[in-house]
């Protein structure tokens, strides 16, 4: 299966070509076909080697192509790395892939642009396919720049709206700046190490550095890669951009905005957990920042009204968790929570497509309310994601985050209660998405009543699976006190650093389940409470223009984060850029540039006097010259 | 040789005057027939230095270039003297100040 490998991401690629060339000559129909069909094809092929990786016959295969860069004593190769981690990387993005893909011939089968949504969405996975296939740190960013690209191109799908183009705009400009760190991490990986091949740098890193001694090299590599990071995966300081980005497609959201874009960053540091390893400076930075931005962003959602705003919300906070597993070194629970999130993400972000489906366009909660009886297939299925993302047993996120807990109090028992309360908040705002949406009474216009209907098929089979999935998609890692084996963890060991290979559970199982039952029976809690809160009090979030208390006001206006980085960043950056208008473009460079111009102007003016056609002056001119041609050779 | 260097420089004083005069005349003179006049004058007056130098130098060569610019400079005057008489046709002067149609 090895030789069909390159096949991966290139049937993606032609499904681009083919779609972006053709584009409006190919039916609707064709479009999709080619479109999901090239995923479809591409996750078979995972799918075998995901079988092959399973079974022991392909451990980590390095598969080169040929050489991209050589330069010197640097060469890089354009190659490939089939292994644990990339294959599980894989099998998500073309898994879920597929299913978003299918979701979307059906969301966006009556939008004009759909041939140019299917390119972007096509071009978008062979992109990110190569981030995660890579073998070394180049091709990576080849995919990590590709996929924000696509980023870019689909949240400003819709681009007649300006607005939508400013948030694609600014979702590119802050991955730039991550970019920057990513970019400048991988230079500083070329002069430590001379390569960028994984393992080559990798092998070097543990012989050059021993763990405990401070690197300073080390320690900023990882921190410029985490940088990078922080931008790709909507962390602290660079995460605005996420909730922005909700102005694209709702099925783009899902599959670029939560199942797999926002994941390279913790991709990457998995991939490199080596490095970090040996910096356990960079790895409490990043417990940190995790642990921060998985509960700011958490707060924030409690308060949102827009359905899909507190998905994105929902999104950074979950990804904080990501890192505040990476942050304690458990790279593989990270991995773990990556794949499980993307099921009930993308299922809740698919969820939240169809009710928008239904509502025509309507995003605001506010207006929903009582859908479930119009909407059974999406209310079963958004329920499921709810209560899998939650974290209540045995649905898919009690695992991954149960597990993350667990770190957590094997820490600090301070870095649990925050974790946990983190993960309360999650609930809140989840159910209280529910209990708006599904429950009471319909609250938006009579022409939208009328008008609500179940999604068709094509768009509630990929809810069906991926409801499946959030369900039984936590067993690859069940705890060993549930009588169960950590798979996953067994199954990525080759990835991980032998430094790391310690960081099996000191907890003793009473300890463990313990810790399950608190956090369990506290969401139990949160969702009675905001049971109690949405449906028999039947409270409604204020309508925009009232009055709130001020923490309320303050969340809701997102910390005024926003307005925070337009006084500080772009307000100076715009006086800056005036001020180098008026000064050095005007006062300076147009004068010296038109001054040259004016010159010879005035010169030739001069000059033209010469030219009267007066014989007699010529004839002057020529006996002056003369003269002067034999001055110069007498005194030279 | 020294009553002949004696004499060379007798001649090249000459021919330098008489080829300043030619200089001044094109330069001063307005009536275009005296500037051609004045250049025949620059001319013969390199002529006689040609003759002055071949016989100083007891070569021939010098005297065969006279001959050879007499004939060119007859050429030329021919040429010069039609072009003259065209302008006259045309303009009504022989005033060299009122040829200033180089420009175009």
């Amino acid at each position: 299966m090895l030789q069909l490998a390159w096949l991966i991401p290139v049937l993606p690629l032609i499904g681009f070509l083919i779609i972006g060339l053709a584009n409006k000559k190919l039916n609707k129909a064709l479009v999709g076909i080619i479109g999901c069909g090239s995923i479809l094809g591409s996750f078979l092929i995972v799918l075998s080697l995901l079988i092959n990786v399973l079974n022991g016959s392909i451990q980590s295969e390095t598969l080169t192509y040929f050489n991209w860069i050589s330069a010197g004593s640097l060469d890089i190769k354009l190659s490939f790395l089939i292994d644990p981690l990339s294959v599980t990387m894989m099998t998500i993005i073309t898994g879920v892939g597929f299913l978003i893909h299918l979701y979307s011939a059906g969301y966006m089968s009556h939008d004009e642009g759909f041939a140019r949504y299917f390119a972007y969405l096509n071009l978008f996975v062979f992109s990110m396919l190569i981030l995660v296939m890579g073998s070394n740190f180049l091709v990576l960013f080849a995919g990590w720049e590709g996929v924000g690209l696509c980023s870019y191109l689909l949240i400003g799908f819709w681009f007649k709206n300006n607005d939508y183009n400013n948030a694609a705009k600014k979702a590119f400009i802050m991955n730039r700046i991550g970019d920057l760190g990513f970019l400048l991490g991988m230079l500083l990986i070329i002069v430590t190490f001379g390569s960028l091949e994984y393992s080559v740098v990798f092998e070097q890193a543990q012989t050059i550095f021993k763990p405990g001694v401070a690197q300073p090299v080390l320690i900023a590599i990882t921190l410029l890669l985490f940088l990078g990071a922080t931008g790709k995966s909507a962390q602290i300081p660079l995460y605005t951009w996420l909730p922005d980005a909700m102005a694209g497609p709702t099925p783009v959201s899902a599959l670029i905005h939560a199942a797999t874009m926002v994941t390279a960053g913790i991709y990457m540091i998995v991939r490199s957990n080596v490095l970090f390893s040996l910096a356990p400076f960079t790895l409490e930075v990043i417990e940190i920042i995790g642990l921060t931005t998985a509960l700011f962003a958490a707060t924030i959602g409690l308060v949102q009204n827009d359905i899909k705003k507190v998905l994105a919300y929902s999104t950074v906070s979950q990804l904080g968790y990501m890192f505040f597993a990476l942050g304690m070194g458990a790279y593989s629970t990270a991995i773990f929570h990556v794949a499980t999130h993307a099921f009930f993400k993308a299922l809740l972000f698919l969820g939240a497509g169809s009710v928008i489906h239904a509502m025509s366009g309507e995003q605001d909660i506010r207006s929903m309310g009582g859908l479930w009886k119009k909407l059974p297939i999406t209310f079963a299925t958004f329920i499921i994601g709810t209560v899998a993302i939650a974290g209540i047993p045995p649905f898919a996120g009690f695992f991954s985050k149960d597990e993350i807990l667990a770190h957590a109090y094997e820490h600090s028992p301070i870095l649990w209660v925050l974790g946990v309360l983190g993960a309360l908040m999650t609930t809140f705002y989840m159910f209280r998405l529910v209990f708006l949406t599904f429950f009471g009474s319909f609250r938006g216009t009579d022409h939208q009543k009328s008008h609500l209907h179940e999604s068709p098929l094509i768009m509630t089979i990929p809810l069906m699976v991926l409801a499946v999935l959030s369900v039984i998609g936590g067993f690859v890692g069940v705890p060993e006190v549930l009588g169960g084996h950590n798979f996953l963890k067994s199954f990525l060991s080759p990835v991980i650093a032998p430094i790391n290979q310690h960081t099996e559970h000191a907890l003793s199982h009473s300890t463990e389940l313990m810790l399950m039952g608190i956090s369990v029976g506290a969401v139990l809690l949160v969702i009675i409470i905001a049971a109690i809160v949405y449906i028999s009090k039947k409270a409604v979030p204020s309508p925009e223009g009232s009055d709130l208390s001020a923490p309320h006001k303050v969340l809701y206006n997102k910390y005024y984060i926003d307005e925070i980085y337009r006084t500080l960043v772009v307000k100076p950056l715009y006086w800056l850029g005036d001020i180098f208008y008026k000064v050095f473009e005007i006062k300076i460079i147009d004068n010296f540039v038109n001054a040259w111009g004016k010159g010879i102007d005035r010169g030739s003016a001069g000059l033209r006097f010469l030219q009267n056609g007066s014989i007699s002056f010529y004839m002057f001119a020529m006996v002056i010259g003369i003269i002067l041609i034999l001055f110069f050779n007498t005194i030279i | 040789m020294q009553v002949l260097s004696n004499t060379v420089n007798n001649y090249l004083v000459l021919a330098s005057i008489l080829f300043a005069i030619g200089v001044m005349g094109v330069l001063v003179r307005r009536n275009i027939i005296i500037i051609f006049m004045s250049i025949e004058l620059m001319l013969n007056a390199i002529n006689l230095l040609l003759v002055a130098f071949s016989v100083f130098h007891n070569d021939a060569s010098g005297q065969v270039f006279v001959f050879f610019i007499m004939a060119v400079a007859a050429a030329e005057v021919t040429v010069g003297l039609a072009i003259l008489v065209m302008i006259y046709r045309n303009t009504g002067s022989v005033d060299i100040n009122s040829l200033n149609k180089l420009k175009w």
